[in-house]
């Protein structure tokens, strides 16, 4: 048995409890308290977020920006109030400049597809080495297409970025440089501030996926100076299937059609066809009008219990857990101590991610184990996997506890 | 007994720990590789026949505890068979895994059959023998199986 934990610290008065919020937290699993620990791949939905949903379905919902009755003037209200919603969150200028779409992926895919038709030979997009999968294909794609280069940047002993690379591998060749605001394996705060600026320096377009970030820390897209920033709902609290790309309006204008249908157009004749401008001009088809409302419920929630308060609970459980998984004999925590977002990716000699994911959630602890969709990075780590725990605004640092015993017990019983 | 740990009881753990027949066989007649684009793990499987009989079987890779274990016993399972035999025991263990029904399986394997309880785990136990079949029809098509 390993030693045990330290007393936790006593919840301190008016101490964020947000985990009554959150129906599913109520269940025990394998006998046990459900752990909830693999929020960077979904997050739990609070109460809000399920009753907005509930309520558009059973009281609003209609075609949107189709309907000239009364429910199709509410759905539609509902979706473009929505859409300042999260203008707002991320601090675009304009909700024009929101696109509705899946998520992410989606919206990677998007830009790919749309900035990336205009790259030729001699054209290079840059990416950095520690990206997600859906980050670094769509642009691996567009680019084999096009004939341009695809360049990855090295990363520092730390796993951030090597920005003295990344400056010497930005050059007037590149066309667009795309990087996670966090990462999603050790979570790394990235200075994509810097990234943006250097980006701007050499003419490129800049794109933030922020899928990791935007539960976590405030978002301004305007001090991060970035082209384009994505958002993925299911991974902070809203619905899955929804997300967002907040876009300048100037980069949207330059960017062609990508998915075409309705809602896309102008004017259609038999032999011509105007496409609208942005927003309209990427929301093909009829919108996930549910997922919207609930992505800006969630939205409305976040801001409501106030992501630094959320921001300063996940650090210290995430510190908490960091410190007893490090205490333990032969774990290696990877990824900067300091700094980071509350993302944790960590191996044990002797266990395999999978066994020890297995073994944790029989104490109702639920993690993730494997590459993360970031095979490169786990190349450059050296391991074919790895175990992640990743906190939320409703896990405590009894949470981190739980986790760090059910590390120690699990490691007892496969060496 | 219920849940996860239900696992891993000494009986896999032993073969995980110290594996049986691992290694890798130069000039096999047959061989064949599975992998786990969910995990990354990898196995690969070694086999020669004669006579109609598995003589060696063989097995490497890098997996987790239950893929270890799995392999290493689907290697005792299959050493010194007759390849009709060696390929019903393959399906056997194949259908307890996914179908149920461990009667008549060794200890050992009626104990690694619990992954049937865990879905996203059974990939993890049924790798290892999949590869050893293919490795089988490798070795077959190679003319090391029955005159």
């Amino acid at each position: 048995m390993t030693a045990p934990p330290t007393p936790a610290p006593a919840a301190g008065r008016g101490a964020l409890d947000v985990r009554a919020e959150f129906p599913i937290l109520a269940q025990r699993v394998n006998g046990a308290r459900l752990v909830y620990l693999d929020n960077a791949a979904t997050t739990q939905k609070p109460r809000s977020v399920i009753d907005a949903v509930r309520r558009f379905y059973e009281e609003d919902n209609a075609p949107v920006h189709r309907a000239v009755h009364t429910l199709g003037e509410r759905a539609t209200a509902a979706v473009e109030g929505a859409r300042r919603v999260v203008a707002r969150f991320l601090g675009a200028e304009s909700p024009d400049e929101i696109v509705f779409l899946r998520g992410v992926t989606e919206a990677m895919n998007l830009l790919a597809f749309t900035l990336g038709e205009s790259l030729g030979p001699g054209d290079e997009v840059v990416v950095p080495l520690s990206e997600h999968h859906s980050n670094l294909l769509p642009w691996r794609e567009m680019c084999r297409r096009r004939g341009a280069t695809l360049r990855l940047t090295p990363l520092a002993q730390d796993g951030s970025i090597d920005m003295p690379a990344l400056e010497s591998i930005v050059t007037g060749r590149t066309r667009i440089v795309s990087v996670a605001h966090v990462t999603n394996v050790m979570g790394v705060v990235n200075p994509v501030r810097e990234v943006c600026a250097l980006a701007r320096r050499a003419g490129a377009v800049s794109v933030v996926d922020g899928a990791q970030a935007a539960c976590h820390m405030p978002i301004d897209v305007q001090a991060i100076g970035c082209d384009f920033y994505a958002i993925s709902g299911h991974k902070m609290y809203a619905p899955t299937g929804i997300g967002a790309v907040f876009g300048r309006r100037a980069r949207w204008a330059q960017a062609p059609p990508w998915q075409t249908g309705g809602s896309t157009v102008e004017r259609v004749s038999t032999d011509d066809v105007r496409y609208a401008e942005a927003p309209a001009r990427f929301e093909a088809g009829s919108p996930n009008a549910a997922g919207i409302v609930g992505l800006a419920a969630a939205v409305r929630w976040l801001e409501g219990v106030g992501i630094d308060r959320i921001a300063e609970r996940e650090s210290a459980a995430a510190a908490r857990a960091r410190e007893g998984l490090a205490s333990l004999p032969g774990v290696r925590v990877f990824g900067p101590s300091e700094g980071s977002a509350p993302v944790i990716a960590f191996d044990a000699a002797g266990a395999h991610p999978h066994d020890l994911a297995t073994l944790l959630d029989g104490f109702g602890v639920a993690v993730r184990a494997g590459h993360h969709c970031a095979q490169p990075l786990a190349d450059w780590l050296g391991v074919p996997a790895t175990t992640r725990a990743s906190f939320a605004a409703y896990n405590t640092v009894e949470d981190a506890d739980a986790l760090v015993e059910g590390v120690g017990r699990a490691l007892e019983t496969l060496r | 007994m219920t849940g996860p740990a239900d696992l891993y009881s000494e009986l896999v753990l032993e073969h995980a720990r110290r594996p049986h027949r691992r290694g890798r066989l130069a000039g096999a007649e047959g061989h064949a590789d599975a992998a786990n684009p969910l995990c990354g793990d990898r196995v690969e499987v070694w086999v020669n026949a004669e006579d109609g009989m598995v003589k060696e079987v063989v097995f490497d890779g890098e997996g987790c505890a239950i893929s270890t274990a799995s392999a290493s016993m689907m290697t005792d399972a299959l050493a010194g068979q007759p390849i009709g035999s060696a390929r019903d025991r393959i399906d056997r263990f194949l259908r307890a895994v996914t179908e149920g029904g461990v009667e008549g399986l060794p200890e050992e394997q009626a104990a690694l059959a619990h992954v049937r309880r865990l879905p996203m785990r059974v990939k993890c136990a049924t790798m290892p023998w999949r590869a050893a079949l293919a490795a089988l029809d490798d070795a077959e098509a190679a003319g090391g199986g029955p005159s």
